[in-house]
């Protein structure tokens, strides 16, 4: 990774720990370590839809339909639930599920070659649209499922919570899978670089597809996560969410364009948006001010970002080509 | 052959003692050109003779270090494109610059629409314009057509009549014929002599000879960004022309190689596109440079893209040492050993925001995984060795291969294929838009490859490289092989005959 990389991911971490501190002026329970898990633990679904949507954006596409597919693979998880199949098979039928719904996204783009960005746009609404067909609209309620089902992502191991846990599996399987294998290597190719890519031997239509199936996993993972957690499912969970996912992204200083970006960037950035999130009530602000304030960390992302690359600029004399 | 009217007095357009250099290339040293009121003036010369240089000073695009640019005989400056426009200079590109969405009338008349009341514009006007300007050019087309629905032959007419709108004196054709048809090349010879009736002062740029002696009164030669000669058509033969354009000796050296060519490595047989090139068939041996020369556009990369997997051919066969190959990807040339560096380097080679080592191991990231994670050590080493053996300056591996000059960013690239230990390389362009030192050491290191077994082609329009490098060359033209050249065949005459489809001299 280089320096520039480096020092952008340390200056949200340092962005973070002034927020907390600023918080913690106001109300200092903030700062107790088992408020902080908590935090984390908030912020999980968070995490785990942005790696994905991290692997996406890093080959130069974006998913739309991550929040959709989230409430798709919760619904039909809840509803597995209901018809009395064992938790394990729920929770790989809420990953393959999404898994396949990302594939639908992914095969779209690569074999029909619509952009991205209308493909899930298309079918996060499409996606939405299916829970719909397929409840009716009602609702599945905390009473309606099992104890087992609601417990697992809350039950406490070494300390903290499952779903925690998973956040943390979920990090560091897919840092080992982007900086350890060539598959990893080939997300960032795709997306800096997508006509020496294809020179290179790799298939850069099926790069993003796998990102697309990638990213589907992810939320069909936490489709289960989030309907167990908050003990509901209906059509409209995690509405606009997939927002708070790009915007975790771009945040932690992944690249709009693709092929820059690390799994840091995109867990400090949902921890970010995590912070505000948990420490505006508690100190008292509106939450109208959570939008702004995130809508704000967004925009100065962006234009720190822009700038980073405009103070580059081309080497044209070897005297500077040592120094960078 | 028209028969050239005498040259008028005063040219309209005079440019003297240009030179221009950029970083590293003198583009064009103390050139001249001449342009009358009336007459085609074709402008000759190889690739990189300085054409495409003159073009931007006349258009404004760039500003000579040196020398003189006349109208009318008084000396004027041509600041911006905007100033050429007003002193009547006007450029018809290869790729005519145009706006697809807007409409024929739009397209003529942007930038300086006919305005009606309260300076908003008047669209009958412009329509009435356009037609007149268009019927003046014998073109049939209705205003309100939008450019997209046209064919290139259409679009130039619209070009043209983009030029006569703005009362054009001088109008540069770039190579206007190359995407066109038999029959639509006709039609534009008949708009050339309406044109030339109208009193206007045409630059013709073309390669084709045939094309030159068909519709042009004067020529001028330029060769290496140098003015080597101008005069009448009439006082020339195609030989003559032949002669200026490749001058004489090769007088840059080459390096000396020992020529140990071993057993077929790949043999090629009616390779065939259905739209970019027909039957082509060759054999290439290990430890030979087999040069590929032709115009640009002569189908030569196309044919480089399709051995290397990245379009199908319709028709032909492969063989790779003695079995057949079927290469469907870049990742099945790869994997049979064959690999291309590309001609655009920016676009097509390096991957910038990736760091030196993971660029140079990119195409062998396979070979360097195990259970399916990858090596990091082994990974370091196999960059070093390939970086170091290429004599790569950089700071550090992990540097952002972004960064680094574009040299240095090309040798990024060779060691990038190296690494996947080929038997064959393809080049395309090698040399290109590099400055002279560097181009030794890319000579020097494409002679140490081939000594060392490895089977190069080597894609080239520059005939002193061609010449110097290749033990063989293969010359295409218009998707076809036109000659294949050995020993004392391969002659600066005969290359350039066979790229441009002239007979053989008696």
């Amino acid at each position: 990774m280089t320096k520039i990389l480096k020092s952008r991911e340390i200056l949200l971490a340092l962005a973070i720990l002034a927020l907390i501190a600023l918080i913690s002026t106001r109300f200092p329970g903030f700062v107790a370590p088992a408020n902080l898990a908590n935090v984390f633990n908030d912020t999980s679904p968070l995490i785990i839809l942005a790696i994905g949507q991290m692997v996406v954006i890093l080959t130069k596409c974006i998913d739309l339909s991550v929040a959709a597919t989230l409430a798709l693979c919760g619904m039909v998880a809840a509803m597995l639930n209901g018809m009395g199949v064992p938790l394990p098979v729920i929770l790989l039928a809420a990953v393959v599920l999404g898994a396949g719904l990302g594939a639908v996204n992914g095969w779209l783009v690569w074999k029909v070659d619509i952009p991205p960005i209308v493909v899930t746009l298309g079918t996060m609404t499409i996606y939405r649209g299916i829970i719909f067909l397929m409840t009716d609209g009602k609702w599945i309620n905390a009473h309606q499922m099992s104890a087992g089902f609601k417990d697992l992502p809350r039950a406490f191991v070494l300390g903290l919570p499952v779903m925690s846990w998973i956040a943390i599996a979920v990090i560091i399987a897919a840092a080992l899978l982007l900086n350890r294998t060539a598959l990893g290597r080939s997300f960032y190719a795709v997306g800096g670089n997508p006509h020496a890519a294809v020179y290179t031997g790799i298939n850069v239509g099926r790069t993003q597809f796998v990102a697309f199936v990638f990213s589907g996993a992810l939320a069909g993972l936490t489709g289960y996560l989030w309907v167990a957690r908050y003990a509901v499912a209906y059509v409209d969970i995690a509405g606009g969410f997939e927002l708070d996912v790009v915007a975790a992204c771009v945040i932690g200083g992944i690249a709009i364009a693709g092929g820059a970006g690390t799994i840091a960037g995109a867990v400090l950035g949902a921890l970010f948006l995590g912070v505000i999130k948990n420490a505006l009530p508690v100190v008292g602000i509106s939450p109208f001010w959570q939008l702004a304030i995130s809508g704000s960390a967004i925009i100065l992302a962006v234009a720190f970002n822009a700038r980073q690359g405009r103070a580059k600029g081309r080497i044209i004399l070897k005297s500077a080509e040592h120094r960078a | 052959m028209t028969v050239a009217p005498a040259p008028a007095p005063q040219p309209v357009l005079r440019l003297s003692g240009i030179s221009k250099s950029f970083p590293g290339v003198r583009a064009l040293s103390d050139v001249q050109l001449e342009l009358f009121a009336g007459q085609v003036t074709a402008l000759i010369g190889e690739n990189g003779a300085g054409k495409s240089t003159i073009v931007k000073v006349l258009t404004g695009i760039y500003q000579p270090d040196a020398g003189v640019i006349e109208v009318d005989g008084k000396a004027v400056q041509f600041a911006t494109a905007d100033a050429a426009a007003k002193a009547g200079v006007t450029a018809i590109h290869q790729e005519t610059v145009l706006f697809d969405e807007l409409t024929v009338a739009e397209n003529i008349f942007i930038g300086h629409a006919p305005r009606g009341r309260f300076g908003l514009i008047d669209w009958a006007e412009m329509e009435a314009q356009s037609r007149a300007l268009l019927t003046r050019i014998g073109a049939d087309l209705d205003p309100r057509l939008t450019l997209r629905e046209l064919g290139i032959a259409s679009k130039h007419l619209v070009a043209i009549a983009r030029a006569l709108s703005i009362d054009a004196r001088v109008v540069i054709m770039d190579e206007p014929t190359a995407a066109l048809s038999h029959k639509e090349i006709h039609e534009l010879y008949e708009l050339v002599e309406r044109l030339k009736a109208e009193g206007k002062a045409i630059l013709f740029i073309s390669h084709k000879f045939d094309e030159v002696f068909r519709i042009a009164d004067r020529y001028t030669v330029f060769r290496d960004g140098a003015f080597i000669g101008a005069g009448a058509m009439s006082d020339v033969t195609e030989g003559q022309l032949v002669q200026m354009m490749v001058g004489r000796s090769v007088d840059q050296i080459f390096p000396k190689r020992a020529h140990n060519i071993g057993a077929p490595v790949l043999t090629v047989s009616g390779y065939s596109h259905p739209t970019e090139f027909e039957d082509i068939g060759f054999t290439l041996h290990q430890g030979e440079i087999l040069g590929f020369y032709g115009l640009v556009g002569a189908g030569r990369s196309e044919v480089m893209q399709s051995l290397f997997g990245i379009t199908r051919p319709s028709k032909g066969a492969c063989r790779i040492g003695d079995s057949v190959a079927v290469i469907r990807s870049t990742a099945e040339a790869i994997g049979q050993g064959i690999v291309y560096v590309p001609e655009d380097r920016g676009r097509q080679g390096a991957v910038k925001g990736l760091p030196i080592f993971q660029n140079v191991t990119l195409p062998s990231l396979g070979r360097i995984s195990r259970g399916g994670f990858l090596r990091m050590a082994e990974e370091f080493a196999l960059a070093r060795d390939y970086t170091r053996r290429l004599d790569l300056r950089a700071a550090s591996l992990d540097q952002d291969v972004g960064l680094l000059s574009g040299g240095n960013q090309q040798k990024v690239v060779i060691a990038k294929w190296l690494a996947t230990k080929p038997r064959v390389i393809i080049l395309d362009e090698p040399t290109k838009g590099i400055d002279i030192g560097s181009k030794a050491a890319v000579h020097e290191f494409m002679a140490e490859l081939a000594g060392e077994g490895l089977a190069v082609i080597m894609v080239s329009s520059e005939i002193p490289e061609i010449l110097g490098m290749s033990d063989r060359v293969i010359v295409m033209r218009e998707g076809r092989i036109a000659a294949e050249l050995t020993g004392s065949a391969m002659t600066p005459e005969r290359l350039v005959r066979a790229a441009a489809g002239i007979a053989e001299a008696a």
